[in-house]
């Protein structure tokens, strides 16, 4: 085991903002929607909007990072081992196997976990984040009084929003459980907010390693 | 020394988030401020009517003054006999009847029915003199009546079934002496009192608005801009602006709060924006009939009983009528939450002899509805009530009410609706069957006046709520936050969370169910059972 260096710093800043963030506007937005109410209808559509346009600001950040730094890369969907990586979970978590996946500097998603984010990048945040940019500017007037944004019923906006919503919560409920299927069940986490993840030993090197010990054990024999 | 620097970037975000939660600006709204100086210096008049050579005698007929207005002002009388205060009709594009005149004398209402066959009592409120009958000349300036308008003595007051007559005990040269720009009176002693009494009809029309408080009504408050009706209902030429649903029918020369409040008064963007669809009514009169009842239900079918064979009245609690043998039974209420609808600033009227559609009949339609692009949505006083109509020929009947002296069949003389629907439709020239009913009607009567104060406003909860208390929750054909959610999503959302909370409560159970079995954790057991 080793020590590793593995989210930057403003991979840290970036993950828990968006993450209180996003929980923050699940509060007000259901708030808004009706479900509960907590701050008052007023207050949290409010917060609702200035809390959106900060997560907005935030993401555009977050955009030039993953492709300034290439990190971006670490989400490029592979199949392989994805089956091992669902079975693991499914079964081979419970009878004590390894993960099928080494977690690297390099490469720090499993096959599933590259699958679940790029989802959640490419389709969940911008359905959630678009159809909210409609809600916002739907039936404003513009300076030439005009009425923009009239033809889409609110009612199927509302619905994109929603639903996004709905399927965020699921996603963060999921999220928080499997970070609790690390090394320890808070070591993940930790990794989040220090940076520095106890990893196993590079994945080839010490494979080839233990072979070739186990080799020279035999042959010792 | 880094995580002094983290530190030092915390608190400051910390502070500068609970500043911007914590304080509150006032904002000093300038806008308004022009406005309120602007109306708070009133014009003096350039002229003084007591001087004036034509009016130093002793006026004998109206008429006369009348004639002695002429004399100077030689062609105002065209002007007011163009208007529909005195023709008692408006020619208009109607969707659905084309180009027609629509008015007092040809629709009806929901209160006293209709002014035909009834002009000796109606006329009170017309701005001429001897209306007594249809054969009343238009053209006839002399009929015009200058003084209701201007009478600045508030000593003039029409006759009651005089038809349009002054009351005998007004001295008119009196009155003719101090003419000047119409008051809240002058509007009043009609606009207040429409339907038999004040406030009856409007219901933020009314009396109280002569002097109240800015609770009231933030624009007429004596202790407030104190406004005369005419400051918003301008007037050029004797166009005067706004009209009123109950007659009239187009989407012209109305009076807005707009012409003087901009369409974005406030502060806050996102209120500004439900201008597009919320009229300012909506929100800024959030009750009505605020120091007196106003009429909410008017049964004719109830009218005529009699007791040992005369009339009676009866009142409620709050001392209003409740029952008149000649009019029927009624319901007041006070402090009234509006009804809200949407209106694209067009109506239609039932006008006499219009075939009954639906049930209850509508006897003005406001037009409008979500999608219509503009509509919005403003607050109405719906009238019910139930009135007499014709059973074979499914139309409503105008009875003939008012006479001076029983056997001119005259329902509140000799109390036989067969006789007086009979006189009624014969004035009117529509038949009458003998067969008649009484069948459930509507009137609705938009809400424009009794502004409260910005605190007061309607507040954003009151419709975006799920509660069917709910202001808008009757309001249909749209999405409202708040208010509406899609059933199936809704269902399915919370299926998807409490699913995944299952899963990853079992999946967790199952961890740790065999963790134990395969003694991953370190378990001591404390016998107390064993002696050492």
């Amino acid at each position: 085991m080793k020590k590793v260096y593995i989210y930057h710093g403003f991979e840290r800043f970036w993950h828990w903002t968006q993450a209180s963030l996003i929980i923050f506007l699940a509060l007000t937005g259901f708030e808004v929607h009706g479900s509960f109410s907590m701050l008052g209808f007023e207050a949290a559509a409010r917060y609702h909007r200035v809390a959106s346009w900060m997560l907005i600001a935030l993401i555009v950040f977050a955009i030039f990072w993953h492709f300034v730094t290439g990190e971006w890369r670490q989400y490029l969907p592979t199949s392989k081992k994805l089956k091992d990586q669902v079975l693991y979970y499914a079964f081979g978590m419970f009878k004590g196997s390894h993960h099928p996946t080494r977690k690297t500097e390099l490469s720090k998603l499993n096959p599933l976990q590259r699958l679940v984010y790029l989802g959640f990048k490419l389709v969940l945040v911008p359905v959630t984040i678009i159809s909210g940019i409609f809600y916002m500017l739907h039936k404003t007037i513009d300076q030439n009084n005009i009425v923009v944004v009239e033809d889409v019923p609110l009612a199927n906006i509302a619905f994109w929003h929603t639903l996004g919503a709905f399927l965020l919560i699921v996603f963060l409920i999921v999220h928080v459980y499997m970070t609790t299927t690390g090394h320890t069940p808070t070591s993940n986490i930790r990794a989040m907010m220090t940076g520095y993840e106890e990893l196993e030993e590079d994945d080839e090197l010490s494979g080839e390693k233990q072979k070739s010990t186990t080799k020279k054990q035999k042959e010792q024999r | 020394m880094k995580k002094s620097v983290y530190i030092v970037i915390g608190f400051t975000i910390i502070a500068l988030v609970l500043v911007n939660v914590l304080h509150k600006e006032v904002y000093y709204n300038l806008k308004l401020e022009q406005l309120k100086q602007e109306y708070a210096i009133q014009p003096v008049s350039s002229v003084d009517h007591r001087k004036f050579p034509a009016l130093q005698k002793t006026f004998e007929t109206p008429q006369e003054v009348t004639e002695a207005c002429i004399s100077c002002h030689t062609e105002r009388h065209k002007e007011i006999m163009a208007s529909a205060h005195w023709n008692w009709e408006r020619v208009a594009y109607v969707e659905g009847r084309g180009i027609s005149a629509t008015g007092k004398k040809n629709v009806i209402n929901n209160f006293c029915i209709g002014a035909q066959s009834n002009e000796q009592s109606c006329a009170k409120c017309h701005i001429g003199y001897g209306m007594s009958n249809d054969h009343f000349d238009f053209n006839n300036a002399r009929n015009v009546d200058c003084m209701v308008c201007h009478d600045n003595s508030e000593a003039y007051q029409k006759g009651t079934s005089l038809a349009g007559y002054p009351d005998r005990s007004v001295n008119l040269t009196e009155v003719a002496q101090s003419v000047g720009a119409p008051t809240k009176n002058n509007c009043g002693s009609c606009h207040f009192n429409g339907g038999g009494g004040n406030n009856v009809k409007h219901g933020d029309l009314e009396q109280a608005l002569l002097s109240c408080s800015r609770e009231v009504d933030v624009h007429m408050a004596s202790n407030g801009m104190n406004m005369s009706c005419t400051e918003c209902h301008s007037a050029e030429n004797h166009k005067i602006l706004g009209k009123l649903y109950s007659v009239s029918s187009t989407n012209t020369d109305r009076a807005t709060c707009e012409q003087c409040h901009s369409n974005t008064p406030h502060f806050d963007p996102i209120i500004n924006r439900h201008n597009a669809k919320v009229s300012c009514q909506a929100c800024h009169i959030p009750e009505y009939a605020k120091v007196n009842a106003t009429k909410m239900e008017w049964k004719w079918s109830d009218a005529g009983k009699l007791k040992d064979g005369e009339p009676f009245e009866t009142d409620d609690e709050m001392g209003n009528h409740d029952y008149l043998s000649i009019k029927g039974s009624f319901k007041w209420e006070k402090n009234v939450q509006p009804d809200y609808i949407w209106f694209n600033g067009t109506a239609d009227h039932y006008v006499l002899g219009d075939p009954i559609k639906s049930v209850p009949v509508q006897v003005n339609t406001l037009n409008g509805s979500h999608d219509d692009g503009h509509s919005k949505i403003i607050p109405v006083k719906i009238h019910r009530g139930d009135q007499i109509y014709d059973k074979v020929h499914k139309i409503l009947i105008q009875p003939k009410l008012y006479s001076a002296e029983k056997g001119d069949s005259a329902f509140w003389m000799d109390f036989d609706w067969n006789e007086a629907s009979e006189a009624g439709m014969r004035r009117v020239g529509l038949p009458f069957s003998g067969e008649f009913g009484f069948v459930e009607t509507e009137m609705y009567w938009p809400v424009n006046h009794m502004v409260a104060p910005k605190d007061q406003a309607v507040g954003c909860a009151e419709c975006h709520t799920r509660s069917d208390e709910g202001r808008l929750a009757k309001l249909g054909g749209f999405y409202l936050p708040g208010r509406d959610h899609n059933k199936p999503l809704e269902y399915a959302g919370i299926f998807l969370i409490l699913a995944s909370l299952a899963g990853v409560m079992i999946h967790s159970a199952i961890r740790i169910f065999v963790s134990i079995k395969h003694k991953t954790y370190k378990m001591d057991i404390i016998d107390y059972g064993s002696k050492d």
